[in-house]
């Protein structure tokens, strides 16, 4: 049996998984948006907005789940993360509070041309910051370099070394390139129009690409960026064929964009991502906070946490069907173009 | 500006910023789902336009409190990272249970805001109820996690270490009740006056205006429903300070002596050096009965406590007065919107009335603002009281006047932006 610690840290995982695959596609519906071109702009731009009026609200809450586990169970790492990485973790939440508000502002603004176009620019950069300094974020906590004291908590950082480096922007800008591969993905399938179709498949293929290189350019970074990550990532036992897996898999996830087989692309570009994450996961088990924090050496006592997995699992049970219900609505097959706004 | 101020204006901005949209997240879909049921039952389609309606304006507002509820989430660790090491695990059950409240409220959102024509209408229906079941439970339990601030439980303390951590136990706390019920009907009161003040507006311009005596009515009835019940809740909480936070209440009431049938002040200028107040109203042994029971009872004095361990004492004071005072008047509009309502047996549209109502349109919401600085500072200098200071608990991260001016800037944007946007709203119609 696994320490209740563990289960926690499972859970945060596969939140951080969903939380890629919706609210980071709806980053990358941001970052479309900026780069919505040609005679179909205004309609790239259209299906995006449709594509995540309904659901971006319920996606961002498994961001909120992951703070509130981090400081439930493992408060020092929460505390030493807020405090070494105040700087780039501030700057994401400007990016949360922009992207959000500007994409409701747009909708319910005066929808002159100059005013929307306005609010579409905040939007997309705005939706640009925030993966990013999601990314650096968690590629400052890998790297190493945030030396805490787990007695005390007390932290030793000059507040910028940790993640203004390369490996962390590294990571933010391949984190930015996955959240542009899931919606150039999805998207594909939030319209019936051959045209509009070929723009998003043209923009997925050129970010898988970009994905690919990403990946390449973090995993050589990380030698002397992240040393005990490219460890993990590079001697263990399960490590090639797993790097094998992920590759053909994204190999794959290409062949079907290219070849237009979109619902295929759909499943596999997200199996991908999520291979991704479990990879650097258990590279980085069982380091919450490289080198110091563990998982085991950070978390609290039985009594707090058996709460929280019972609340966790009475969460799952009313929350899964809701979320997966709330999908079934908004994106089941035929009600792609029937109105929405009432 | 030294650090600890800067990192407590920043927590004070954010707060005073978030909880008037989480407010009417909490309240809105109570005037919904009530609208889109009496559409439901009489097939009268001016309810279903006025659910649309209202629907709108609140989704403008659900967007900004779900990401500033965000910020607020973060910036426990940013500004106070020794706190949450300390409490993080303590209140994790109310904030885990907020994060599953949360969840539902913003799943039903989308399905209610953009679901009128893909569910049926029953199920459009139950997705309005999940939002106000879902926005009201967050707003408790967020509440819970403040309450443990005020009357912390649940734990002991070895080495500075808090240990043997009973996460039921902190957040059944004696603060959770009466603060929670407080708060939650503050919110519907501060939600209802709001709306039925923008309606009344319109119908002195228009009384026969069905669509906005249909709003009317329903924003007031709830409105004066919950103004009614407050005060009930106001004398729990009262009485949960007189014994739990005797020094919050000695600030509040400008008390500084203690005293046996002690009164209530209206007004007053607590004058801190000398440690009196002057050019109150007193209404004699008021606040002893009040908290007691008892015209004799004890009631603790501010020179009970060293000054250290003070909060404030003019700033809780004046805004408890505020507080009160929009309290009282939300609560006469009521009771005369019932007494003309029973009157006419009719909506009460008089045109003083009207203008009454007109008035009190922002009252509920500077009653919270008011509220929330009695409890926050009236806690001060303690973050967790008599347990760890504010100032123990502020990161070592300099320049902290740096974010907090940011978030300044950022949210006196949104505020502009809003207040356009629902001008755009309420008028675009009109």
């Amino acid at each position: 049996m696994f320490n209740l610690e563990y289960w926690i840290a499972g859970v945060m995982l596969i939140s951080l998984i969903v939380y890629m695959l919706t609210g980071g596609a709806d980053f990358g519906g941001g970052i479309w948006d900026l780069f919505a071109t040609g005679r179909r702009a205004k309609d790239q731009r259209e299906i995006i907005t449709h594509a995540l009026a309904p659901i971006w609200e319920a996606n961002h809450v498994w961001l909120i789940v992951i703070v509130v586990l981090l400081f439930v169970a493992f408060p020092v790492a929460f505390a030493t993360i807020g405090t070494a990485l105040h700087i780039p973790l501030t700057l994401m939440l400007f990016g949360i509070v922009l992207r959000g508000t500007a994409f409701v502002f747009r909708t319910y603004d005066d929808q002159s041309e100059t005013t929307h176009l306005r609010w579409s620019r905040l939007f997309a950069i705005a939706s640009i910051i925030t993966p990013i300094m999601l990314g650096v974020t968690l590629g400052a906590v890998a790297s190493g370099t945030i030396h805490a004291n787990v007695e005390t908590g007390i932290v030793e950082t000059d507040f910028i070394s940790s993640w203004f480096a390369l490996f962390p922007f590294a990571i933010g800008v391949f984190t930015l390139t996955l959240c542009a591969l899931l919606a150039a993905v999805y998207l594909t399938l939030e319209t019936d129009n051959p045209e509009l179709q070929e723009d998003f498949r043209l923009r997925a293929l050129i970010t898988a690409i970009c994905v690919g290189i990403m990946a390449g350019v973090s995993f050589l970074l990380s030698a002397e960026g992240a040393p005990s990550i490219r460890k993990g990532l590079g001697n263990s036992i399960w490590s090639m064929p797993f790097h094998l897996l992920t590759g053909a898999v994204a190999i794959w996830a290409i062949w079907a964009i290219w070849k237009r087989h979109y619902p295929l692309a759909r499943v596999l570009v997200p199996i991908q991502v999520t291979l991704i994450i479990f990879g650097w996961g258990f590279a980085q088990f069982p380091y919450i906070v490289t080198p110091n924090l563990t998982f085991s050496n950070t978390a609290v006592s039985n009594s707090v946490l058996r709460p929280v997995l019972i609340i966790v699992v009475i969460g799952a049970v009313i929350v899964v069907p809701a979320f997966w219900y709330l999908y079934a609505v908004f994106k089941g097959r035929d009600d792609r173009d029937s109105d929405t706004t009432g | 500006m030294e650090n600890l101020l800067a990192a407590r204006a920043q927590m004070a901005m954010s707060l005073a910023f978030h909880i008037i949209f989480a407010s009417i997240g909490i309240a809105m879909p109570l005037l919904m789902v009530i609208a889109e049921g009496l559409w439901l039952k009489t097939k009268d389609e001016t309810y279903l336009t006025l659910a649309k309606r209202w629907s709108k304006g609140t989704a403008i507002m659900f967007a900004v409190g779900a990401v500033s509820g965000t910020v607020l989430s973060f910036e426990l660790g940013l500004l106070w990272p020794t706190f949450m090491a300390y409490a993080g695990p303590i209140i994790g059950m109310p904030f885990s249970l907020e994060g599953l409240a949360f969840f539902i409220e913003a799943i039903f959102l989308g399905i209610y805001l953009y679901g009128w024509n893909r569910v049926p209408k029953t199920v459009h229906w139950f997705a309005g109820m999940m939002v106000l079941l879902g926005g009201m439970l967050s707003g408790i339990f967020v509440v819970t996690a403040n309450a443990w601030m005020n009357t912390p439980t649940g734990f002991q303390i070895e080495a500075g270490k808090a240990i043997n951590i009973d996460p039921v136990a902190a957040m059944l706390n004696p603060s959770s009740f009466s603060q929670a019920l407080h708060m939650t009907i503050a919110a519907f009161l501060a939600v209802g006056f709001a709306v039925a003040g923008i309606h009344a507006y319109f119908l002195r311009r228009d009384p026969h205006n069905a669509f906005h005596r249909k709003a009317f009515a329903i924003a007031l009835s709830v409105g004066g429903f919950f103004a009614i019940l407050q005060p009930i809740s106001g004398d729990i909480s009262a009485k949960r300070l007189a014994k739990h936070q005797p020094v919050k209440l000695a600030a509040m009431e400008a008390q500084w002596e203690t005293e046996r049938g002690a009164p209530i002040r209206i007004g007053g200028i607590p004058d801190e050096d000398n440690e009196v107040t002057r050019y109150a109203i007193e209404i004699p042994k008021a606040l002893s009965f009040l908290t007691h029971f008892d015209i004799n009872a004890e009631i603790k004095g501010l020179k009970e406590f060293p000054p250290e361990d003070r909060p404030p004492v003019a700033i809780v004071h004046y805004a408890f007065q505020i507080m009160v005072g929009c309290g009282f008047v939300m609560i006469i509009a009521g009771i005369i919107g019932g007494w003309l309502t029973w009157r006419r047996k009719g909506l009460p549209i008089n045109s003083w009335y009207l203008r009454f109502i007109t008035f009190c349109t922002p009252l509920g919401f500077i009653a919270i603002e008011a509220g929330w600085t009695v409890t926050e500072v009236g806690r001060q200098p303690w973050v967790i009281y008599n347990i760890m200071r504010t100032a123990d608990a502020v990161t070592p991260m300099p320049h902290l006047i740096v974010p907090f001016i940011g978030f300044t800037v950022l949210y006196i944007f949104l505020s502009i932006i809003v207040v356009i946007l629902l001008r755009r709203q309420i008028f675009i119609y009109e």
